[in-house]
């Protein structure tokens, strides 16, 4: 159910987007989960948001207008832009809404097959 | 070039008369066209001339009652050329030939089996392209060529992608191609190497079968001089047939050209130059040897300096302290080895302000109508050589010009670059994290769990990395020049599964582990390849790299639709290899390999690799599927 929820205002500008919406939808993320393969952001973030060529979006630390602003103008061109009239601020929350329950990774020091693989690289 | 001449018992007589249906005994074989006496006389003794019925002869009723005999013509050649050629082919010393078989080289094959008794050992291939792509792997782990046979046309066009590959690659590669199967017209052609001139080296279709001989030879020592590249001699069907001449010709003399160098003048200088650099640097992309590499280990130990890879081949032990970027800092002298061209091979010399240097045999390949080079490497200076065969001038002259103190400031250099070396690979494998307990599995994880397993053994990782997020150099320790092969050479699809197989079958022999990380797009391009696996019983683990897609494609048709304001619902068409799922260790299983999978949860991927590691250690090949996370 689409719900406009007040956000707080994000310093956009250091992102390179001059005009951010001050409101964010509530997202929903069994809809953002369909959104995140049908719109192939798996494709550069990987299924589990975080493996691939693309930026690593789990944990997602952005805040919804600020993911939202990011998405619409990206500002590098590995990424395309996606405009309001292929991707709804809805959708985007949807699928911000999404990630945010994707399980973040251990930490490498928990992993002691890294840490051995570590140590033989530092060897 | 000229024509097969034909005879009046030639192959293609024989064959318009096998195809009317003319009977054929296992030795003598019927002369195809009936003389006049036995047609009956002609038209009019055959009872249907214009001028009506005629009485019939004798000839024509011992024909129709079925009691004629043709004239016996003994076809029983028991010195065919082809033998001749077979004594070339082991002259040359290859071990293995690989083909789909075809008609147009039937005689070739038939000595191949008989004559020399399967040595070279024959490698059945499903396909053409498997058969060079088999070649093309197999001469990148073995360092030597391997020979493969094409039918005539169409066995060559099945094969042109693989050639294409391979000819972007600089890798050698031996073929022979049938001509003269007149069986079926299509089959046969005037000029046959034309469709594939443009990739290949060289080219020839000899007149004689002392031609043959002799273009075999030049074709090898063509295919395995830098630039290295693959090679096509065309063989008529009739010298493979017909009888050895009374004279049978001698095998060529066969002594293998040294290598380009560079000259001792221009070594001198670059050594001088090396030496006098604040920050130097080698870019190298291709070496042709483990001796090779022994010998840039050597030259940037004394210059501790950093070594990039500069392309997608081992060149230079990924773990050694020069390996990668260094402190950082503007390089003043870069040299570059046979960097950039020669199908993605890495970074180009010229950099900043640097004097570049550049040794390579890119110059030495002219390429036709394909820009296979791209627009090459460009240098301050560039010597047209070998430089493997130029390393040890270089190194002596370098060592000539060290002294204690040049030693000790290069000793304070080279601790920056190797902190800074370490640092860059303890950061690149923490990434491994990245994604670990995932489903689908990331292939960091897969690259992770498999090395403890085959690091204490000798091993050899044989497939394209790119695709795979090159988690292996990330993680593994490679040092040896077999440690990793290498890409596609020009990009082409359909090259992992087969060249992974060659790259095996040679590594088999030297008692090497073969690791394949197996892309699904790829596999799909020629799947029989796992038949010749299993059946020439060739130890090969392959894991599939399966996301489900061409994912590349996936990436950038999202992309294209991005910038038209399009929208992505549609991304999948074309591009995703879903509804169905294509079940890969079923695949296996029905060419008769041990399989795996489909794994979805990484816990179940350590045993898995375990079983799969134990089976290819007793010699049998494997295939897990892994369901994956599109990238690295």
């Amino acid at each position: 159910m689409k719900k406009l929820v007040f956000a707080f205002l994000v310093p956009a500008v250091a992102m390179g987007v001059l005009v951010v919406s001050a409101f964010a939808q509530q997202g929903d993320a069994s809809r953002g989960k369909k959104m995140f393969v049908d719109y192939s952001c798996y494709a550069c973030h990987g299924f589990s948001g975080q493996n691939g060529p693309g930026k690593r979006l789990v944990p997602m630390k952005m805040a919804t207008v600020v993911f939202t602003a990011y998405v619409r103008s990206p500002g590098t061109n590995q990424m395309p832009s996606y405009s309001a009239k292929v991707l709804s601020d809805q959708q985007l929350a949807d699928i911000w809404a999404y990630v945010k329950t994707l399980p973040d990774s251990p930490e490498a020091k928990d992993i002691p097959l890294v840490q051995q693989l570590k140590a033989e690289a530092g060897k | 070039m000229s024509k097969p001449k034909n005879t009046s018992v030639g192959r293609r007589g024989f064959l318009k008369g096998a195809a009317a249906g003319a009977a054929v005994s296992a030795a003598t074989l019927v002369t195809p066209q009936l003389t006049e006496a036995q047609q009956g006389g002609g038209r009019g003794g055959r009872g249907g001339g214009r001028g009506g019925a005629a009485q019939p002869d004798g000839a024509t009723i011992a024909r129709e009652d079925g009691t004629a005999q043709p004239a016996p013509v003994s076809r029983i050649v028991e010195n065919p050329g082809s033998d001749y050629m077979c004594d070339v082919i082991k002259a040359l010393g290859f071990e293995y030939v690989s083909f789909n078989p075809g008609t147009s080289f039937e005689g070739l094959h038939e000595s191949l089996i008989n004559y020399t008794k399967n040595s070279p050992e024959i490698i059945t291939c499903t396909h053409e392209e498997n058969a060079v792509a088999m070649a093309h792997g197999y001469a990148k782990a073995s360092g030597k060529p391997m020979l493969a046979l094409l039918h005539g046309t169409i066995g060559v066009q099945h094969a042109a992608m693989a050639i294409y590959n391979a000819y972007g690659d600089r890798v050698p590669i031996v073929m022979i191609a049938g001509v003269g199967d007149t069986a079926v017209p299509a089959h046969t052609a005037v000029d046959l190497g034309a469709m594939v001139r443009d990739f290949v080296k060289w080219d020839h279709q000899p007149d004689t079968l002392a031609g043959v001989g002799q273009a075999l030879i030049r074709a090898y020592k063509l295919a395995m001089t830098p630039p290295m590249a693959p090679v096509l001699v065309t063989v008529q069907a009739e010298l493979q047939m017909g009888a050895m001449p009374a004279n049978r010709p001698q095998v060529p003399k066969f002594t293998m050209p040294s290598m380009p160098s560079a000259d001792l003048a221009s070594v001198r200088q670059i050594a001088k130059d090396l030496m006098n650099a604040s920050n130097p640097r080698i870019n190298a992309g291709r070496i042709r040897t483990q001796q090779g590499m022994d010998m840039l280990v050597q030259l940037a130990d004394l210059l501790q300096c950093p070594v990039g890879g500069g392309g997608d081949r081992m060149t230079f032990p990924n773990r050694h302290p020069m390996a990668g970027n260094g402190a950082g800092g503007a390089a003043d002298v870069i040299l570059s080895l046979e960097a950039g061209g020669g199908g993605g091979g890495g970074r180009g010399g010229a950099g900043g302000g640097a004097k570049t240097i550049v040794i390579s045999t890119a110059e030495l390949l002219a390429t036709h109508n394909y820009n296979i080079n791209g627009n090459g490497v460009n240098g301050d200076v560039y010597i047209a050589a070998d430089p493997e065969a130029t390393l040890p001038a270089l190194i002596e002259e370098v060592q000539k010009l060290m002294t204690p103190d040049k030693k000790r400031l290069f000793e304070d250099r080279g601790k920056k670059h190797a902190e800074a070396n370490r640092a860059a690979h303890a950061a690149a494998v923490e990434a491994a994290s990245v994604g670990w307990n995932a489903s689908p599995v990331s292939l960091a994880r897969i690259a992770a769990e498999l090395w403890p397993l085959i690091k204490n053994d000798d091993w050899s990782y044989v497939s394209p990395q790119a695709f795979a997020g090159n988690w292996a150099n990330r993680l593994w320790d490679m040092n040896k020049i077999y440690h990793y092969l290498g890409g596609q050479g020009a990009g082409g699809m359909g090259y992992g599964a087969p060249a992974s197989v060659g790259a095996a079958l040679a590594n088999k022999k030297a008692g090497r582990l073969s690791i394949n990380i197996q892309t699904d797009g790829d596999m799909n391009y020629s799947p029989g390849i796992l038949w010749t696996a299993a059946h020439h019983r060739i130890p090969l683990l392959s894991i599939m790299h399966n996301n489900r897609g061409y994912h590349q494609e996936v990436m950038f048709i999202a992309r294209a639709a991005s910038i038209r304001n399009r929208g992505q619902e549609n991304s999948h068409i074309g591009t995703r290899l879903i509804d169905p799922n294509i079940d890969y260790a079923m695949m296996a299983k029905a060419y008769g390999m041990y399989s795996e999978g489909p794994i979805t949860d990484p816990k179940d991927l350590a045993p898995a690799l375990k079983r799969g590691v134990e089976r290819i250690k007793k010699g049998e090949p494997v295939m897990i599927d892994v369901v994956t996370q599109p990238r690295g």
